[in-house]
């Protein structure tokens, strides 16, 4: 069955209890995440099962996909096929450890506490963009010479 | 309920997110994927379901327990503006960020994905330490 209904329906569920399980868990609060990172100082490690209850949950959805010739909603799964451990992995991985540790935001969190109103995250979420744009457009620039034509 | 119980408890929320997008609809739950993928205008209607429902989730958190999750906010505007660069530049660059590579990257057992968690940790860390180095 493919239904784009279906599929935008499955998307919002997921959502909510994304950004619900993000709330229950302390990952909305930037102070708690710079004191999970804070190993050196005033350590808080009960982040740490945040990642480890997600991923032991979404290691069972991975193990039935792969039981699965093609998920439930759609004709084929979607996945990342680059298997590469390159400097761009690395070096933008850090960078974006660098930013998550300065203010304690990571994706999820600040998208998903929007909802509270504080005009810090709007700020964040905006930079955010801002540096996504950044990105695709130094990328592009630096990739240009790459696309000759044929 | 204890921190390291509803850590726990909204973890597994959040695991079971994700598998409910792989298994149904064949997609990983990457947050800086879905929002960029929606910035740039693809698949629009399901990445933007995704992100309402995500937003959505802490105000389910409020009509339950009758108070808004605690956010505290740490820093400055400068360091937000900055630290809001650096994670829209990086998780591009890098390709995922705590959902995609942290989450579903570790589930699939992803070498690429280990290394970018040991990245991203480290980094995190560091940025963490210099802050209190400095005071801040």
């Amino acid at each position: 069955m493919t239904s784009r209904p279906a599929q935008i329906a499955a998307a919002l569920l997921a959502g909510i209890l994304f950004g619900f399980g993000l709330a229950l868990s302390g990952m909305l609060d930037p102070a708690r995440v710079q004191g999970f990172l804070d190993i050196f100082g005033n350590w808080d490690p009960s982040l740490a099962f945040v990642l480890g209850g997600a991923v032991v949950v979404a290691f069972a959805g991975v193990t039935l996909s792969k039981r699965m010739r093609r998920p439930v909603l759609d004709t084929q799964f979607h996945l990342p096929s680059n298997n590469r451990i390159d400097a761009r992995l690395i070096a933008g991985s850090a960078i974006f450890g660098l930013g998550w540790g300065l203010a304690g935001f990571c994706p999820g969190p600040a998208v998903a506490s929007l909802s509270l109103g504080l005009w810090q995250t709007m700020l964040f979420v905006a930079a955010m963009l801002a540096g996504m744009m950044v990105h695709d457009r130094a990328y592009r620039t630096q990739r240009a010479p790459a696309h000759r034509p044929a | 309920m204890s921190a390291y119980l509803s850590s726990l408890a909204g973890g597994m929320l959040i695991g079971l997110s994700a598998a409910i997008l792989l298994v149904l609809n064949g997609r990983i739950a990457g947050i800086s994927g879905i929002v960029g993928r929606l910035a740039q205008g693809a698949n629009i209607s399901v990445n933007l379901a995704f992100v309402l429902g995500l937003v959505a989730g802490p105000v389910l958190f409020l009509a339950l327990f009758g108070s808004w999750p605690q956010v505290t906010i740490t820093v400055g505007w400068p360091l937000i503006i900055l630290a809001g660069l650096l994670v829209g530049f990086g998780t591009r660059m890098g390709s995922g960020c705590t959902s995609g590579h942290g989450v579903l990257g570790l589930a699939r057992l992803s070498p690429r994905s280990f290394v970018a968690v040991l990245s991203f940790l480290t980094a995190g860390v560091l940025a963490v330490t210099l802050l209190r180095g400095m005071g801040l």
